[in-house]
């Protein structure tokens, strides 16, 4: 078989790719994963390229992941914090993009609360752009991370039945896991009140129930998604502890099944709101391991991307 | 000035001409339409394999002046009106000022008269501002030539006040133009909801907030039987209500634009922002719902819903990008390409959708190419394929929903009062 060329320049989600890249996505990352665990964590592989981290919306995580995996290839890493740049005095991000892209620099790791900001900015830039999150829409390399995580795990994600629970409408990380599994064969269950439940999402090839019970009735693994209270101004959110009581993960809920269940959390954790601390903590949860995996995905994507020449724009 | 053109294919059903004719134009007026016309004239236009059909009518344009030069102006919009076979157009007033005093009428018909090169008819808007609150003075922008009232944009929330409306329009001769959008249900709303804004992660518009709004205005029509036209109908659910109005005999119109019978939702799968309108792009089944009431008449006519935004304004965020795409210089090849050259059409009801139609709904004596009236009439080459590009837009805003694509049907001449005003 021919091995797969990656081509992109930019990584925006996981709907548009193939089942076939999404998997070199994920062989690129586990021959990472051994990086972290050297004496010296880094390899040279990008050295000379600058990646600058263009972060709109506040995070800890993702931001230092991404940074932790552009060092470990031995890129040079700016991070920009919209709060405190030039976007405050109304640059748009497509010129904020442009001048960057002016400044010499590779690779536009973006964070941004608007659903297709990294479209955007990847039609607008001959640099690679890779989506970091953007507003509802994707958060590819959570999903990539999620899905390495679970492979290490099962050793394949074909058949795997896989539940996300929480607020599926407004979670860029349920969109981005839904491709992913799907496109690998994966029997993807969404688990959310009727409320928080997207229009039409059976469309996208997955089982909506709005039933925690039932979601997780031979399920392998149930993704818990971070409960945003604070997110939206339309009273659709129930208070946190109806939201625990009717869809929180606990032990006592675990237990009425008949077998063990991975649990994974993109974080940051509410404990005591979708999830409780015993199960966080407890020995199904891959939880840090998932944080962990992000390193090894993110180098693997920063390194596809910075081979990809195939320029994104209308074809006109 | 006597102006022949030969051997051109006519489409003209008012008059049921139709077929290869020579045309005698002198002194702006079409003098003779006969097989053969042998005379000495000052200009001769070979129409050989060519459509020669009256120039269009637009009921449903944006051309942002006064308030908005950087967008458009009555110069430019009519200049792209010119290359898309129009020489009548009805300008919406949702302008900076509104149009809702004569004041603002007068400083309008003044530039109009200045700058444009068509006909433009004046609507005024139905309240002060668009706030929806209180009602314009209808008698006075009457008397100022307005033709058309329309809060174009918005709905008209309080029933009471449609009502008052829609009898004030009906005693004045006014058209009143409807645009129906339930606000509470619409939101903020970007795209179709379904699977498409589910994908996109977008806030999604429901068909509610657009069919609900048809549904009351019907019925308030029939309450005291007036007239009403509703205009930019984009769903299945719409088109079902104003077919079953039509068939009680109620007095509803209504219009299309180009853009819902040749899209759907999918082309926002890349975050296109020239593609976020509003009403915003359906399903298949809506589209050829629509396709369908074209050729069936339930839609009355075509209008483009012309609405020039800068690219600054167009290209950012999805969400903070403006509704609209512009339409005049597209809205004919769109309908040869979707509606005529698949056959769900003749050239005849296509001159019905652009002509005819419009020029009834607006009370205007155009549409046909009747010996004796002003010559307003295009020359068409049906079969010339060409892409739509950026740069070739006379259009001040080039942010078109059709760009990229490939349409069939150029326009080769508008003549507007016996004069050939594209090319220029």
């Amino acid at each position: 078989m021919k091995k797969l060329v990656w081509e992109r320049k930019d990584l925006l989600g996981l709907a548009d790719l193939s089942k076939e890249e999404v998997e070199l996505i994920l062989e690129t990352a586990e021959s990472f994963k051994e990086v972290s665990s050297r004496q010296i964590k880094k390899v040279p592989a990008l050295r000379g390229k600058t990646v600058v981290n263009l972060f709109y919306e506040p995070s800890t995580r993702t931001r230092v992941s991404f940074e932790i995996a552009a060092k470990r290839l031995s890129c040079d890493v700016i991070n920009i914090i919209a709060d405190t740049s030039s976007v405050r005095k109304g640059e748009s991000l497509v010129d904020t993009g442009k001048n960057l892209e002016a400044l010499k620099i590779d690779i536009i790791v973006l964070r941004h609360n608007s659903s297709g900001a990294a479209h955007l900015l990847a039609r607008n830039v001959g640099v690679s752009v890779i989506n970091a999150g953007d507003g509802w829409h994707e958060h590819p390399t959570q999903a990539l991370l999620d899905i390495f995580t679970l492979k290490e795990k099962f050793g394949k994600i074909a058949g795997l039945n896989v539940t996300i629970v929480g607020d599926i409408a407004h979670s860029r990380v349920a969109r981005s896991n839904i491709w992913g599994l799907t496109k690998l064969g994966a029997n993807v269950c969404v688990c959310a009140p009727a409320s928080l439940l997207p229009a039409e999402i059976e469309k996208l090839g997955v089982r909506a129930v709005t039933d925690l019970d039932e979601a997780l009735k031979g399920a392998d693994c149930v993704n818990v998604l971070r409960m945003q209270l604070e997110r939206d101004e339309r009273s659709i959110f129930p208070s946190s502890l109806d939201y625990f009581k009717e869809y929180g993960i606990t032990a006592e809920r675990l237990k009425k099944l008949k077998k063990n269940i991975l649990i994974m959390h993109p974080g940051p954790l509410n404990r005591g709101v979708e999830i409780s601390s015993e199960v966080a903590d407890g020995k199904d949860s891959v939880i840090l391991e998932q944080v962990t995996n992000g390193i090894a995905v993110r180098m693997a994507v920063l390194y596809l991307v910075s081979q990809g020449k195939e320029k994104y724009a209308f074809n006109y | 000035m006597r102006l022949i053109i030969k051997e051109g294919y006519i489409v003209d059903p008012v008059n049921n001409l139709i077929g290869e004719a020579d045309i005698l134009i002198e002194e702006g007026i079409i003098k003779k339409i006969n097989k053969k016309i042998e005379e000495n004239v000052d200009n001769i236009i070979s129409a050989k394999d060519r459509i020669v059909m009256p120039a269009l009518i637009d009921l449903h344009v944006h051309l942002r002046e006064p308030g908005r030069e950087d967008k458009e102006t009555i110069l430019t919009g009519t200049e792209a009106a010119s290359k898309g076979g129009i020489t009548t157009i009805l300008v919406m007033p949702n302008t900076d000022p509104a149009i809702d005093s004569p004041e603002a009428v007068r400083l309008l018909k003044e530039r109009i008269k200045r700058t444009a090169r068509i006909d433009v008819l004046i609507a005024s808007t139905i309240t002060l501002r668009r706030e929806g609150k209180v009602l314009v003075d209808f008698e006075a922008l009457k008397k100022e030539g307005v033709v058309a009232i329309t809060d174009d944009g918005s709905s008209v929330d309080d029933e009471n006040l449609l009502l008052k409306a829609m009898q004030e329009a009906k005693e004045k001769d006014l058209l009143l133009l409807l645009h129906c959008e339930d606000k509470s249900l619409s939101s903020k709303g970007m795209v179709n909801l379904g699977v498409i804004s589910t994908r996109l992660g977008l806030r999604g518009i429901p068909k509610e907030a657009e069919y609900r709004r048809v549904e009351r205005d019907i019925k308030l029509s029939k309450k005291i039987n007036a007239p009403i036209h509703i205009t930019h109908v984009s769903c299945k659910e719409s088109v079902d209500l104003i077919a079953k109005a039509k068939k009680e005999g109620i007095r509803v119109t209504c219009d299309t634009a180009p853009h819902y019978f040749s899209l759907t939702e999918e082309e926002l799968l890349n975050f296109d922002t020239n593609k976020k309108v509003n009403p915003p792009l359906r399903k298949k089944e809506d589209l050829l719902a629509i396709k369908e009431a074209l050729k069936e008449g339930i839609i009355d006519c075509i209008a483009s819903d012309h609405a020039p935004h800068t690219e600054h304004e167009k290209e950012v965020e999805f969400e903070n990008a403006e509704f609209g795409t512009i339409g005049l210089e597209t809205e004919l090849a769109v309908a040869i390409t979707y509606l005529v050259e698949p056959g769900l059409i003749d050239w005849c009801k296509l001159v019905e959708l652009f002509c005819i139609n419009p020029s009834k709904i607006l009370k205007i004596d155009k549409g046909t190419l009747a010996i004796g009236k002003p010559a307003e009439l295009i020359i068409l080459d049906p079969s010339k394929e060409w892409v739509v590009k950026k740069d070739d837009f006379l259009s001040l805003s080039k942010n078109s929903a059709f760009l990229g694509m490939r349409l069939k049907g150029k326009v080769e001449y508008t003549i507007y009062k016996g004069k050939i005003i594209y090319p220029f």
